[in-house]
């Protein structure tokens, strides 16, 4: 890792509808005795009733690039504050930004990833999104916003698990699941987690998330069971076309999720095909795409190569050698909106090298 | 060969000015450092987030994560000016006849000499603020574009559109012309006349960093390699018309410019610390200061045009003296 990589603030934006538990989470976050001192940047002062910690308000000014692109969009407020936090340094050792329950996740994201100044100075650790396990599916159906923060989410803390039944929490995780694959679930009541799965995850960092999770976009193999659900679903018309829903194409079950995640995995790949390929893909597909992430063998590199984007943004880099021993294998999430799941697999394929 | 006068400060310089003729340096923690037959401080802001040296009466005014606005006089004379509550300042501007303005979220405050004070209302946040040479006229970069008000007069607003978020702005020294810095990189300017556009694009990062030089012939910027400096000379100023690029370096980002105050000449600050001053007639340069620790963020010229006050990110501030 780089200087400029140590030196760089790691933010974790904290998300979730009203009532999920933000505020209780944001809470322990400032009290806990966890000898890290936050900046918190919140949309509003809220009740949240602490003096000795640096919070600023901030306005939700979501900027959209004037290139004729309208997936490209910021936050002007996040650049303002962001870059005056940074110009007194030492006063604070993380940044929280606490998003109100509307909030589009995607400028939140792309602002570090988008500003020159921003990026510089901090890096994107986690996007955590509080759920409530009750009104989850009800916020599903009114909202896009909330289905958004899920596939964007690197944490899901799955809140008030002690408010439903059984049945029902697991049916709102395979939710979740189908949403976003690629996140880490952990089920709560009263945002009751240790504080280490909420921050300095490096969850966005997915060299660091694949560290921690070895089983990193491997969830669909714990998840068959979702495809069974499948045909009890309550007496909606469900036009699905037949279909299979087979563990690399996953739209939902759910009648109001319109995310859906494609899972490729493939073997070695190509470089001179598959740096074309996702460039492409990005390009054409950018404003489809929420998220992806993956970790890619590269033929002839002796290094996992780790890629992940935002809409039409890409990022990617060589993370640590492959072990000995380890299967050169290739795993690739896109999760976003009316993607071509078969398209995807063909063309991803079709990169794989000879 | 021109010799510095270091300043070795921890912390991110604002702004270096010349008040009186002692050079003045504010940093982000709002410590006012001068070097005055020996270094001395005083405390303005409790974080200082914006600065505008104010030529006319000879001060610096601040604003600030505390709210409240500060006037620094030479000798590091701090007083409060003003206060908006808890939320941050984030421009400041000085007018004709002592006024001051500033902007805290979507309002711009305009307090008159007499300590009057307006209030401007607008829909989204205001970004930078920019008093017209002439008259009480004064300008707010915001989303989509600028708003002229009227503070003295009751008049409607003038609105001038051009999408995208504008993030500074200035007028040109004879008020012909108004230019805004952008998120993107890039700067749009108005010719107010006609209302005429000015695209002035093609910079490789953001430009923070913009100064007129003698009489508004010239504006130069940073945000390039290079300082990149257009003309103003004709009635529509660039349009039609390449910029010069002084001081390029290949590896190195332009962050700060300053153009003398009476010579064709810009001074020009580097993300290396470096510092060159550079002629426009035949681009010569002159290495002003080898590399430092950090960016620089400010540098002004003192009335005698024989020295350089700057300042950078880290705090390695310093007077370069070119007579020497």
């Amino acid at each position: 890792m780089s200087d400029a990589q140590t030196t760089q603030i790691p933010v974790t934006v904290l998300t979730g509808y009203l009532g999920a538990g933000k505020t209780t989470l944001l809470n322990r976050i400032l009290s806990e005795n966890h000898g890290k001192r936050y900046a918190v940047i919140v949309n509003e002062f809220g009740e949240i009733g602490i003096d000795n910690e640096l919070i600023v308000e901030s306005d939700e000014e979501i900027y959209e690039m004037n290139n004729g692109c309208v997936c490209c969009t910021v936050r002007g407020d996040l650049i303002r504050v962001v870059e005056g936090l940074m110009r007194r340094p030492g006063r604070f050792d993380a940044i929280v930004v606490e998003t109100t329950g509307l909030a589009d996740p995607v400028p939140v994201a792309q602002t570090f990833f988008m500003d020159d100044d921003v990026r510089s100075k901090t890096r994107l650790d986690a996007v955590v999104v509080l759920v409530d396990a009750k009104h989850l599916p009800l916020r599903l159906k009114d909202s896009r916003e909330a289905e958004d923060q899920i596939a964007f989410a690197d944490v899901v803390v799955l809140n008030k698990t002690d408010l439903v039944t059984p049945e029902e929490l697991s049916k709102v995780e395979a939710t979740i699941r189908a949403i976003n694959p690629a996140a880490r679930i952990h089920r709560t009541t009263r945002a009751g987690l240790a504080l280490s799965e909420v921050l300095d995850r490096g969850a966005f960092d997915l060299s660091r998330a694949l560290e921690n999770d070895p089983h990193f976009l491997e969830a669909h193999d714990d998840h068959d069971h979702h495809d069974h659900d499948h045909d009890d679903h309550d007496g909606h018309h469900h036009d699905h076309d037949g279909h299979d829903h087979h563990h690399h194409a996953h739209p939902s079950d759910i009648h109001d999720v319109t995310v859906q995640s494609v899972s490729l995995r493939g073997g070695e790949m190509d470089p001179k095909k598959f740096f074309p390929w996702i460039e492409k893909i990005t390009q054409m597909e950018g404003p489809n795409i929420l998220r992806l992430k993956g970790i890619i063998a590269l033929k002839g590199d002796d290094e996992r190569y780790v890629i992940q984007g935002v809409h039409m943004i890409v990022e990617g880099d060589h993370q640590r050698a492959w072990k000995h021993g380890e299967k050169h294998e290739s795993r690739l999430v896109f999760i976003g909106r009316e993607l071509d799941a078969e398209r995807l697999k063909k063309s991803f394929d079709a990169c794989q090298a000879a | 060969m021109p010799t510095v006068a270091p300043l070795d400060l921890d912390g991110h310089c604002v702004a270096a000015v010349f008040l009186g003729d002692v050079p003045h340096f504010a940093l982000a923690d709002g410590t006012i450092h001068r070097l005055d037959h020996g270094h001395k401080t005083a405390q303005a802001n409790d974080g200082l987030l914006a600065a505008f040296h104010d030529a006319a009466n000879d001060r610096l005014i601040t604003g600030g994560e505390d709210g409240k606005i500060f006037s620094i006089t030479a000798g590091g004379n701090a007083a409060e000016l003003a206060s908006a509550g808890k939320k941050w300042i984030t421009c400041v501007a000085a007018g004709p006849q002592g006024a001051v303005a500033y902007a805290s979220g979507k309002v711009a405050f305009v307090r008159f000499a007499d300590g009057k004070t307006k209030e401007f209302m607008h829909p989204r946040s205001v970004e930078g603020l920019a008093f017209s040479p002439k008259g009480m006229r004064f300008g707010v970069a915001r989303y989509n574009g600028a708003t002229l008000h009227f503070p003295a007069a009751d008049g409607k607003p003038v609105e001038l559109e051009w999408a995208g978020a504008h993030t500074g702005i200035t007028f040109s020294p004879d008020g012909a012309f108004l230019v805004t810095t952008m998120q993107e990189n890039a700067l749009h300017g108005w010719k107010l006349a006609d209302g005429k556009h000015m695209r002035m694009s093609g910079y490789p990062g953001k430009v923070k960093s913009l100064s007129w030089s003698a009489k508004g012939k010239w504006l130069a910027s940073s945000g390039a390699p290079a300082a990149i400096v257009w003309p103003f000379s004709g009635k529509d100023g660039p349009m039609g018309k390449a910029p010069l690029e002084l001081g390029t370096r290949g590896n190195a980002m332009v962050t700060s410019v300053a153009c003398h105050p009476s010579q064709d000449v810009v001074a020009v600050g580097y993300d290396d610390g470096m510092v060159m001053a550079v002629r426009f007639a035949d681009a010569k340069e002159v290495l002003l200061r080898r590399p430092g620790k950090g960016a620089i963020t400010s540098m002004m010229w003192d009335r005698e045009e024989r020295r350089v006050a700057f300042g950078s990110a880290a705090g390695d501030c310093g007077v370069i003296d070119i007579s020497a």
